[in-house]
């Protein structure tokens, strides 16, 4: 049993020494590293798969390791574990400590202040007495404590800088506190993200459904999302004449809380530094594209019109690619229907730029645009239970034949393509979209306070010096006084020796008044 | 807002001669050097209290100047007009663009080279170091080499994720500390030759002489660092606050942030080994210059060779 408490106590008291603490400092520092050299997984899930993928065994290991999941790996967790047990370890102590520190008095004066690192002595017309009430008076604001020594001899001990170690608590104590406020924030957040066509398109934040990719934190189940609705009305983007962006806004109108009631819509400025918040959520624009408008017009007359966002493949001109899907309406037998499915896929150009007879993008706004289009038709494999992307069609269909090309074309906006069978497919327009994204953390605000205080505990901290001053008044016998002062300085930082001498000076100067 | 092209024409021009003169500079510093035999103490503090302009100009003769002293007074003479030509790029650069001329990584470098110099020069005021003009210019002027030529950019506005006023704030914090820690980067470096030497003469018998005392270097690191620490920490935070605006999160671990994360804890480590016995002097040195490659890594690696949101150079 004592064996084990003496265990314990070893344990604890290696955990929290300082040298332990400063090799999980480097621990730390060392475990972070990979997160910044090897693709991660809650940055950019494909690149992490093709990083594995070409690196084989050793992308398997690393894998294994954790190395792409670095943040919430076992050993990382493990090491700021540990940081954080001996920061408290360390920190109640020392608290102890300060807290007695601030009702002692200041030590007893040195019998031998010459000894001191710093140290000046005069002698000086007056009275132990009265010389004494004159250093009181020039150190106010010190910490003072008078004693009475033996043959006459009076002597100050004074201290100062008590708030260096109150701000190094205080840093050190915020630290705990932005630790614990992460953590605490990593269980309650949610981050969603969903595209919104800028037509007037809306979404509310009622479920996860909603959204197009949704992350929660480790306690958000998605039930009890914050209600609240947006609107985008407009898309605005305007370029530099060399295609670089100058400025996005989106001109949304919201509503939360009672609005969602009375059905009151507010508008917002929806830019990219500065998000909507609202109902303890904040609503981002993250980023923009284009969505293409077609009609097609099937053989028995009836005609279908969809307009589905379609993905950038060149941030710079916004190129774009993807598949609008359509169903042939009035055809119930789902057999013959697999047969007449219908995508329009291919590239759309905001501003077409034809090289080579193919098309690609000259500039990001939209001022000449135009669409190379494969129109497919078969089985799209919508209804085949398996889930596929909205920006492609399946391939695998192409391959097996049930999905074929039946035209290529390039559109401007009100042309059309007519097929063998009668079918006609219509290029109307484009709609711009917007990616939205909507985070909920109601503890951030505690992080940021805990990253203030520890701004302020740092600052005091590092500028604040502990020092501590001594005087000495002897009577010489003759009716004079001689005076000594000593000074010492309890930190790392040199620097004292200014003040000191300063004060000093003042202490020591012959007074002019006797 | 259009970029003035005869200012940032100007700009480019200045940015060059302020290199060149540095060079000249180095060069100076670098005869102080060499000719400088092992200062003995005496002598050096004659220096010191002959030093003062005040002394100077009158009619009793001043104490001669040696040579090594003359070129010294050159190198600083030279180092201040490079800062002056430094800064005036810099602020050539800002009124072409029309905003703070920090928004890519040639600007940056040019920033953070310009607090190096300037730091450099308030702490030879302080303390007697001059001698070590040349170690500290050197990276300064690969610094502004490498971003006069692979990192150059033509002056242009920045895209909309950096305008912000947070720009401002965020990216000085940065710039600042960045060139402030260059300097204790350097001097820790030197601190571990000047130590290696007292503790076996043998090793840089010809170099260790000439460097100031181990404490003095010591002294210079430790008062510089944590003069640029809480600035360091100030602008991590508000790197922090301007991401929750702009990208929907204060802190994603992206590369950048991660590394300055990681230079951010070795600097709280080199704090640490301060106040821990048997981790004072050699080791804390060799800290702080692991700390300053973490930043300059920072800079360069991440930036250029992994793409992360930060990636707008
Ligand atoms: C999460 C890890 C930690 C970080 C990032 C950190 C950071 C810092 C920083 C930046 C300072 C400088 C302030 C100053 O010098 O006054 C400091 C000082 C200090 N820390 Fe920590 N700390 C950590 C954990 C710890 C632990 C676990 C201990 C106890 C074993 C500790 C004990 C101290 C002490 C005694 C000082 C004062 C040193 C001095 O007087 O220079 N710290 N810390």
């Amino acid at each position: 049993m004592s064996r084990i408490l003496a265990f314990l106590r070893n344990t604890w008291r290696g955990l929290t020494s300082m040298r332990t603490a400063l090799i999980l400092l480097f621990l730390l520092a060392l475990a972070a590293m990979p997160g910044a050299l090897l693709p991660q997984r809650s940055l950019n899930p494909p690149n992490v798969d093709t990083y594995i993928a070409t690196h084989g065994w050793w992308g398997r290991v690393l894998d294994r390791l954790q190395f792409f999941d670095v943040y919430a790996s076992v050993w990382f967790s493990a090491i700021y574990l540990m940081l954080f047990v001996s920061l408290v370890g360390c920190l109640l102590p020392r608290t102890l400590e300060y807290a007695k520190q601030l009702t002692a008095k200041p030590v007893l004066t040195p019998r031998n202040l010459s000894r001191l690192p710093h140290h000046e002595t005069a002698t000086l017309d007056g009275s132990p007495d009265d010389l004494i009430a004159a250093a009181r008076t020039r150190l106010r604001g010190w910490r003072l404590v008078e004693r009475e020594e033996a043959d006459g001899a009076r002597s100050v001990s004074a201290e100062r800088g008590y708030s260096r170690e109150a701000g190094n608590l205080v840093f050190h104590f915020a630290m705990l506190g932005l630790i614990v406020t992460l953590a605490l924030g990593k269980m309650v957040n949610y981050e969603g993200q969903v595209i919104v066509l800028a037509n007037g398109s809306e979404f509310c934040n009622s479920g996860t459904l909603n959204y197009d990719s949704f992350r929660p934190g480790l306690r958000v189940d998605g039930t009890d999302l914050s209600p609240f609705c947006v609107r985008v009305n407009k898309f605005d983007a305007e370029y530099l004449p060399n295609g670089q962006a100058d400025t996005f806004r989106a001109d949304i109108d919201y509503q939360a809380g009672e609005d969602l009631t009375s059905n009151t819509w507010r508008p917002y400025d929806l830019e990219v530094n500065s998000p909507l918040r609202t109902a303890g959520d904040r609503v981002y624009l993250l980023g923009h594209g284009y969505a293409p408008t077609f009609t097609v017009t099937f053989p028995n007359g009836e005609s279908r019109t969809q307009t589905v966002q379609w993905r950038p493949v060149d941030n710079l001109t916004l190129l774009s690619e993807g598949a609008t899907k359509f169903d042939p309406p009035g055809v119930t037998d789902s057999a013959e229907r697999r047969t007449k499915q219908i995508a329009v896929t291919g590239l759309f150009a905001p501003t077409a730029l034809m090289r080579d007879k193919i098309l690609t993008s000259g500039f990001p706004d939209l001022i000449d645009p135009a669409a190379a289009v494969d129109v497919m038709r078969g089985d799209l494999g919508i209804d085949s239970g398996r889930g596929q992307s909205i920006f492609e069609i399946d391939r695998s269909l192409v391959d097996s034949g049930r999905l074929s090309r039946v035209a290529r074309q390039n559109l401007k906006p009100g042309e059309s393509i007519s097929l063998d069978d009668g079918t006609k497919v219509k290029f109307d327009g484009v709609v711009r979209w917007v990616s939205l994204q909507v985070s909920h953390d109601p503890t951030q605000v505690w992080v940021l306070a805990s990253a203030i205080l520890m701004i302020l505990g740092l600052g005091a901290s590092l500028t604040v010096k502990r020092r501590r001053l001594w005087v000495r008044a002897v009577p010489d016998g003759e009716g004079r006084t001689v005076v000594r002062v000593g000074g010492l300085a309890r930190t790392d930082q040199a620097g004292y020796g200014e003040e000191f001498h300063r004060i000093a000076a003042e202490l020591l100067s012959p007074r002019r008044d006797t | 807002m259009p970029v003035n092209d005869t200012l940032s024409t100007y700009s480019d021009w200045t940015f060059g001669a302020a290199a060149l003169v540095y060079v000249f500079a180095m060069v100076c510093y670098a005869v102080e050097q060499a000719f400088n035999r092992a200062a003995k103490k005496s002598e050096q503090a004659v220096l010191v209290g002959a030093g003062a302009p005040t002394s100077y100009g009158l009619i009793e003769k001043p104490p001669a100047r040696s040579r090594p002293e003359r070129f010294g007074r050159m190198a600083v003479a030279l180092t201040v007009l490079g800062a002056a030509l430094h800064l005036s790029a810099l602020v050539l650069r800002g009124v072409a663009t029309g905003r703070a001329p920090w928004g890519n990584m040639y600007e940056y470098g040019m920033a953070v080279t310009l607090v190096a110099v300037v730091t450099w020069l308030v702490l030879m005021r302080k303390y007697d170091v001059r001698r070590l003009g040349v170690f500290v210019l050197t990276p300064i002027v690969i610094l502004m080499f490498l971003g006069g030529t692979v990192l150059y950019t033509e002056a242009a506005p920045v895209q909309p994720a950096l305008q912000s006023y947070w720009l401002v704030i965020h990216v000085s914090a940065a710039i600042l500390s960045s060139g402030l820690f260059l300097v204790p980067g350097v001097v820790s470096v030197l601190y571990l030759i000047r130590a290696s030497h007292d503790e076996n003469p043998g090793k840089f018998t010809r170099f260790g002489p000439k460097l100031p005392e181990a404490d003095t270097l010591d002294r210079l690191a430790y008062r510089t660092t944590i003069f640029a620490f809480p600035i360091y920490t100030f602008g991590i935070i508000c790197g922090a606050i301007w991401a929750e605006a702009a990208w929907g999160r204060f802190w994603g671990w992206d590369p950048k942030e991660t590394v300055a994360f990681v230079a951010w804890v070795v600097y709280a480590g080199y704090l640490h080994s301060r106040a821990t016995a048997g981790w004072r002097g050699k080791r804390a040195a060799v800290i702080n210059s692991v700390g300053f490659a973490m930043v300059v890594f920072n800079l360069f690696f991440i930036n250029l060779v992994i793409a992360g949101l930060h990636s707008y150079a």
